[in-house]
């Protein structure tokens, strides 16, 4: 609103609506993210390292320690920027956003929710009231990576990767971008190669490889499209490394 | 008007107002604003407290942060109406009449500060760390600085201060 990007003829503020600053765990292993858990919430939360590795990861890179202070995952997600980093970590869990509206609860898969740049398809009478992210069915492993000038910039690459391991095994997989593209990119192709296989540095590789070719980098001063694309191949290799190096140690 | 930036005409008289009331640095205020003015500009203008500065105007600098209910926000990314029914503490709640709060004084002691721009918001994070961190490593106070920017110091000396105005505090509690 600052920079006349939108100008709202009624701005209706949520922050003092009770009851919606929670996150939690369900008996059936399913997260709960309310529409105003704040990223300083998450990020000190002591169920995700656990429960959701790629979540945990993910909250301490988010914008800087202020502004995590009061902004929100759901909010991230209904603002889609392009630019958004719980997109791309919500993407790859598969997780879905609840609208709640005069007509009542809709569920919203995150793939759907986001319309274009900075729209959702959220009704004129609906808000985002929580995000969901599915209960795993086996072993939950994974991380975030943003590679950042400073912290607060943009993200000149994020890379999201939740896998579930049942054993050596990878029986759910889901890759998405952030920062590489006009939206944010969900690896259907690399999460593919992964299900079905083990973290091997041949399965690894051939992950990152077909991570690195979804993405769409722009050549801007945060680099050329080419060094992106190598980002995107190195972190993908990386959070897939941590993952067989702690099971390594677990072991 | 405390800079040519930040003029405002008077109002035209169809424009809303919504009254608000908060507690600024312990003492009740309230006011009459125009619900999209923001919390930094209440602060600044109508209060007349300058010591929040405004460097960027889009939530990168820091150096429009203050204490909203005890933890720091950047009051130019938040509507003065939000603060209604809020506490808001600002540089200026810092010292008492008497002697520099120990996070000014480790500013001073260590030479914290070259312009003095952004210290206002970095007094008031570091005030929220060391109430949650009262012991906290050279890596946390970096950290926790992390969205305040300063562009003369190159930080050394301003997480310097932090770390002396922590040891002073802990010295204080303990004795």
């Amino acid at each position: 609103m600052k920079l006349r990007f939108a100008s709202p003829e009624l701005l209706v503020d949520i922050n003092n609506i009770p009851g919606l600053d929670y996150h939690r765990v369900d008996a059936d292993g399913s997260i709960h993210v309310g529409a105003l858990c704040r990223h300083a919430d998450l990020e000190r939360s002591d169920v995700l390292a656990s429960r959701q590795p790629a979540m945990a990861a993910a909250a301490p890179l988010i914008a800087d320690p202020i502004v995590r202070n009061r902004g929100t995952l759901v909010g991230s997600l209904c603002h889609a920027d392009p630019q958004g980093d719980w997109a791309s970590v919500v993407t790859a869990l598969g997780g879905h956003v609840v609208a709640q509206g005069s007509d009542g609860r809709r569920t919203i898969p995150v793939a759907d929710f986001v319309s274009g740049p900075f729209q959702n398809v959220l009704a004129i009478d609906e808000i985002a009231v929580e995000a969901v992210i599915p209960a795993p069915k086996a072993t939950p492993a994974g991380g975030y990576l943003k590679l950042e000038r400073r912290v607060g910039d943009f993200a000149t690459v994020g890379v999201a990767v939740a896998i579930e391991l049942s054993g050596a095994s990878i029986t759910r997989a889901g890759i998405a971008l952030t920062g590489v593209g006009g939206s944010t990119i969900d690896c259907a192709d690399a999460s593919a190669a992964l299900v079905g296989g083990s973290l091997t540095a041949d399965t690894i590789g051939q992950a990152a490889e077909l991570a690195a070719q979804a993405a769409r980098p722009r050549t801007d001063h945060r680099g050329s499209a080419d060094y992106k694309r190598q980002i995107v191949r190195t972190f993908v290799v990386r959070i897939l490394n941590r993952v067989v190096e702690s099971a390594d140690r677990a072991a | 008007m405390t800079s040519l930036f930040e003029e405002v005409n008077p109002e035209p008289a169809d424009v809303p107002v919504r009254r608000v009331t908060l507690t600024v640095n312990g003492e009740r205020r309230a006011a009459e604003v125009e619900p999209r003015l923001l919390l930094a500009h209440l602060l600044r203008q109508g209060f007349r407290l300058t010591g929040t500065h405004t460097g960027c105007d889009t939530t990168n600098c820091g150096a429009c942060t203050v204490l909203y209910d005890g933890v720091p926000v950047k009051s130019c990314t938040m509507l003065a109406v939000q603060a209604d029914g809020h506490e808001v503490m600002t540089v200026e709640g810092l010292a008492n009449a008497s002697e520099l709060h120990a996070i000014q004084e480790g500013f001073k002691d260590a030479h914290g500060l070259q312009c003095g721009f952004c210290t206002p918001g970095m007094m008031l994070t570091a005030k929220a760390l060391l109430e949650r961190n009262p012991d906290p490593t050279e890596d946390d106070v970096r950290w926790a600085l992390s969205g305040n920017l300063c562009r003369c110091t190159g930080y050394q000396n301003i997480v310097k201060s932090v770390l002396w105005a922590a040891a002073k505090m802990r010295a204080e509690a303990g004795g």
